[in-house]
């Protein structure tokens, strides 16, 4: 029988490990654009990352709705900056 | 082999495939050289990685309520995470995208590596 705790945290540390790597590219990539996509990549990584949470601590039940909103907040987030990008007409 | 076992394989197996994807993806956001490309790594990648990772953890929550009404409603709400970021995702990619095209980032060419222009 596997444990399956230790593996969700095995993975919920390898996804942390790949969201510290976004960092620098939300951190140093030149102009707002690669910086957007940056953050994005770590919001991504973040929604699995707090449904391993969930079934780490036995509360998957309200793990799951705070995972819908960070999804929603993530994709709003985009299409705001795009959006805006787009009105402005520059970088 | 009880259904438990079975569930916590295939939860594995679907975990870390959407582990590859997405250490496929960061690998294309670090190291591409410009702003398209590495849209075209992480946009479909990530997308695929968060789908494969979020249906194997409601195959898990299902298995592991044997079933149950509370467990299956948990699972559904999951899977339309899932369906959610398929729709989204690709969206998000494509209007960042589109914004940026119409600013003004030019695309990277072969004559960039050649002529040692400022990377974008």
């Amino acid at each position: 029988m596997i444990d399956m705790r230790q593996f969700f945290t095995g993975v919920s540390i390898a996804l942390l490990f790949l969201a510290f790597l976004c960092l620098y590219r939300a951190i140093r990539g030149p102009f707002i654009t690669n910086r957007i996509i940056g953050v994005g990549a770590i919001g991504t990584k973040t929604l699995i990352v707090l449904l391993l949470m969930g079934f780490i601590y036995d509360r998957v039940d309200m793990f799951v709705d705070i995972s819908i909103v960070y999804a929603l907040l993530n994709f709003i987030g985009t299409l705001a900056a795009a959006k805006y990008f787009e009105m402005k007409g520059e970088v | 082999m009880d259904t438990m076992t079975i569930g916590s394989i295939l939860t594995a197996i679907f975990l870390l495939f959407g582990l590859l994807f997405f250490t496929g993806g960061t690998i294309g956001l670090l190291r591409l050289p410009d702003f398209f490309c590495r849209m075209h790594a992480t946009g479909k990648s990530d997308t695929l990685a968060v789908l494969l990772c979020l249906i194997g953890l409601a195959i898990y929550n299902a298995f592991a309520g044997n079933f149950a009404l509370p467990y299956i409603l948990v699972s559904i709400k999951i899977i339309f995470i899932a369906i959610f970021w398929f729709l989204a995702g690709p969206t998000g990619t494509h209007a960042i995208s589109r914004a940026a095209f119409r600013c003004g980032v030019k695309p990277w060419t072969l004559e960039h590596q050649f002529k040692e222009v400022e990377k974008e």
